[in-house]
């Protein structure tokens, strides 16, 4: 293949890595489509893009992972295919999992030779495991025992023996994978100063993230993806946080979902220092008035889901005030929060939210089952019809019958499958935790259709998003968490990128004032 | 419905099969002592059925059967407690255990075949020790009491009747099926052995639901106790009940139920307990076929059982994933 004019005037030697024209297709939806792009060798590289823009599937391709439908990939300019992962290590590519694949039941040096071990006739041989690990765990500045235990090191501590791992195995290419994803400020600084040692000796890096900031300190190139294209790349000098923005969204925030605000009612949900049992030093505060869309806004791990989980009566909360409607609730017991009129739409449909091997009607109607039986014993076959087909009708699932399994629906139809057996109870405060996570473009602008229906009957909404635009379009206010605490409250004038990821990395607020 | 089928099939095709080949099956006695010993083991199988399809297990299954068919006649002969007494006594006993098991498995959060494996041990062990290691019978007497299992309901214009464990057995698979089919708490129990979490998220009490599980168990194995003393007359603390919870679990997952839990029918349940002991009574009479390989003879048709169905469970899915992608493209 002839490198085109463009290429040539960007570089002058071979990229390190080359991916020209990458497809793949789950299931019919269309993860990647054409996606080309460049890595050259010793650059932090950064990948970005929303939830679902392809950016894992594409890391997992390059990891052997998963295999492409079409295109080719390049090493050195030589055409290479990565059946396995053990094939992309033997090409020297690690990938550092979003979640860590360490075994912390053993050692730190047992984790940076697993399934390598030296041995001696059969017998592994530790000391050399023991020292041939300090070398590696040099590399990425750990000073610590090569024999503690992975389970009592923290999750930035473990991250970086999993980059100690990748090294051990002569990885040329690291892709990270959202890695600050769970560390604290000071654990990312000290993760940015080993990314920044690995380059100077030569390690390629592929950083994917979505926390701008970061990839501003941190990247050489940003290549951005867009529902499965490359929506382009940015050099060094061309990183700012509009370019990236702009290319990410691919149209103004502004125009994202236009939601028409309506005055409040009254206070539907009174939270009263309710302290949750993951962080129980921080009591929380705040009120929703019915037709309210709250958003929670925080990053993964600021206690958001516990937060809900608490209100929903899951997690039991430590003290504090629960109140729906001037009706005060029974910590701890789900089945008073659900009869006040809460329910939750949870983060995680396929572990929490549906019964995957069920049918539809069967899974919208199981939260009301115990409400409408016959003679405190019987199930109410006919409501549960009646409610089922309400729910597919108004929220559009596309299912050929309600008895369809819903794991054969798509992401979408089923996450509106738990928003019906949710609204089937007519909720008075309804809870949503990343409610368009994993669905495609048309059921997100639909589930906003039907939050915002909910509103306009007079329910109080409160939803946790980890996209920015969702967060800042749909909501009326913005509640805005950091390590467990509520960090801040932000009207809906005050809503931008910048001022939620203030209050969300716990900076000093510059913009907008504590409530 | 199609795994019923299977099983029926399977069932009849053993009938037939030991019809022709041996002129002893079809007579009288053999049928009504099949159906009998169909029916005992029936009832401890829907205790299994119900464990299982919340994805747990209950190995204790046969010791209970032996704690209580000692304890019936020890209680009755030794300590002369009135019938009445002695039947409330068991079935609390039967019932405590249950609901031990099940606090200890959601409260506690222990897995339940370490539960039910010490279950096994405790109560066979204890039996042994309470009882000194001596056989139980009821010394001729209690005839009212032993027709439960030994007494039939004569079919009214025929000389043949139905074995009364026979009607306990349909009386308690009815109430089975209808709980698990028609009431909510069915429904919770199918859920939250599909999948745990997503049942607790919607309002569901998983851990009652659990318990109450490992308390119909409980009580069922201990009914099976009671009426197998019952028919045999005889207990040795030794050995009575010993594998039964393994042809109960046999019974349950030829019947249709998956040990993941959330799968699994009453009838399904019934019959596979009925080819369990079509299948022992065949080894006994088939002379071709040495009565001491019984065991392996079972354990290959179970395995071949499971086999088809995990082959047809497979062939359904490609031909499902063909029919998604012609759709797609």
């Amino acid at each position: 293949m002839n490198p085109t004019p463009s290429e040539t005037e960007a570089s002058d030697q071979i990229p390190l890595l080359e991916i020209r024209g990458v497809t793949k297709r789950f299931s019919g939806v269309t993860a990647l489509n054409q996606v080309s792009l460049s890595v050259a060798a010793g650059e932090v590289h950064a990948v970005i893009g929303e939830n679902g823009a392809g950016k894992s599937t594409l890391m997992k391709i390059l990891a052997g992972v998963q295999r492409p439908d079409a295109g080719t990939l390049c090493l050195d300019g030589q055409p290479i295919t990565i059946p396995s992962v053990q094939k992309a290590l033997e090409l020297g590519i690690a990938l550092i999992h979003q979640e860590l694949n360490l075994a912390d039941n053993l050692d730190v040096a047992s984790n940076i030779f697993l399934g390598r071990e030296p041995s001696r006739l059969g017998w592994i041989d530790s000391k050399t495991i023991r020292l041939g690990s300090l070398q590696y765990l040099k590399q990425v500045g750990l000073d610590i025992e090569p024999t503690v235990k992975v389970s009592e090191l923290t999750i930035g501590l473990q991250q970086l023996v999993e980059i100690a791992k990748a090294l051990s195995v002569d990885a040329r290419i690291l892709i990270m994978d959202e890695p600050t994803s769970s560390l604290s400020q000071r654990e990312t600084d000290a993760l940015f100063n080993v990314i920044r040692d690995l380059k100077n000796q030569g390690v390629t890096i592929i950083y994917i993230s979505h926390r701008l900031t970061e990839i501003k300190q941190l990247a050489d190139r940003v290549t951005v993806l867009r529902d499965g294209e490359n929506a382009g790349s940015l050099r060094r000098e061309e990183i700012t946080h509009d370019a990236m923005v702009n290319l990410m969204i691919g149209r103004d925030i502004s125009q994202f979902y236009a939601r028409k605000t309506k005055p409040a009612l009254e206070p539907v949900l009174d939270v009263d220092s309710v302290r949750t049992s993951t962080w129980p030093r921080h009591p929380v505060n705040f009120q929703i008035r019915g037709g309210e869309i709250v958003g929670i806004g925080g990053l993964v791990g600021a206690g958001r889901t516990e937060l809900l989980e608490t209100i929903f009566g899951l997690e039991p909360a430590v003290s504090g005030s629960i109140v729906v409607c001037g009706k005060s609730l029974k910590l701890r017991s789900n089945r008073d929060a659900i009869n006040a009129g809460i329910a939750l739409v949870p983060e995680d449909r396929k572990r929490a939210g549906l019964i995957l091997e069920m049918g539809v009607r069967k899974n919208i109607g199981l939260p009301g089952a115990w409400r409408q039986r016959i003679g405190q014993v019987f199930l109410n076959r006919r409501q549960e019809k009646s409610d089922s087909d309400k729910m597919i009708h108004e929220m559009n699932i596309k299912t050929p019958n309600d008895s369809q399994l819903v794991q054969f629906l798509s992401g979408g139809n089923q996450q509106k499958v738990v928003i019906g057996k949710w609204l089937a109870m007519t909720p008075r405060v309804l809870l949503l935790d990343e409610p368009t996570r994993g669905v495609d473009i048309g059921a997100k602008q639909e589930i906003y259709r039907l939050m915002e229906e909910q509103a306009e009957q007079g329910v109080a909404v409160l939803f946790v998003s980890s996209e920015m635009e969702e967060i800042i379009s749909m909501s009326d206010r913005v509640l805005v968490m950091h390590e467990g605490r509520l960090a801040g409250e932000l009207a809906r004038d005050q809503l931008s990128e910048e001022s939620i990821m203030q209050l969300a990395t716990g900076s000093p607020l510059v913009r907008s004032e504590i409530k | 419905m199609k795994k019923i089928l299977g099983i029926l099939g399977l069932l009849i095709f053993i009938c037939v099969a030991t019809a022709i080949m041996s002129d002893r099956f079809l007579t009288e006695f053999n049928i009504e002592n099949l159906i009998r010993r169909t029916a005992l083991f029936g009832i401890i199988s829907i205790g299994a059925a119900f464990v299982i399809i919340t994805g747990g297990i209950d190995l204790s299954i046969g010791s209970v059967v032996c704690l209580i068919g000692c304890l019936l006649p020890h209680l009755l002969i030794e300590y002369e407690m009135s019938v009445v007494m002695t039947l409330l006594t068991v079935a609390v006993i039967s019932l405590l255990i249950g609901l031990v098991h099940g606090l200890l498995i959601t409260k506690m959060k222990l897995q339940p075949f370490i539960v039910t494996l010490c279950g096994l041990l405790i109560y066979r062990g204890f039996t042994r020790g309470f009882v000194q290691d001596q056989t139980q019978g009821f010394k001729g007497g209690f005839e009212g009491l032993r027709e439960l299992s030994q007494g039939q309901m004569p079919l009214p214009g025929t000389e043949f009747g139905i074995p009364n464990p026979c009607l306990i057995l349909l009386a308690v698979a009815f109430v089975a099926a209808i709980f698990l089919n028609f009431t909510v708490y069915g429904r919770y129990l199918m859920a939250l052995g599909r999948n745990e979490d997503a049942a607790r998220y919607s309002g569901i009490n998983t851990d009652r639901m659990i318990i109450l599980a490992y308390v119909i168990c409980g009580l069922l194995s201990g009914l099976g106790g009671m009426l197998f003393v019952l028919d045999v007359g005889s207990a040795q603390p030794v050995d009575f009940g010993n594998f039964y919870e393994l042809y109960a679990i046999a019974a349950a997952v030829l019947g249709g139920c998956s040990l993941r839990g959330g799968e699994g029918t009453i009838i399904g349940v019934v019959i596979g307990a009925a080819v369990m002991q079509v299948l022992k009574n065949s080894i006994t009479l088939i002379d071709a076929i040495p009565t001491n390989i019984e065991f392996a003879v079972i354990g290959f048709v179970i395995l071949g059982g499971v086999i088809t169905d995990e082959l047809i469970k497979r062939l359904h899915a490609k031909r499902l994933a063909n029919a998604r992608l012609k759709n797609v493209g």
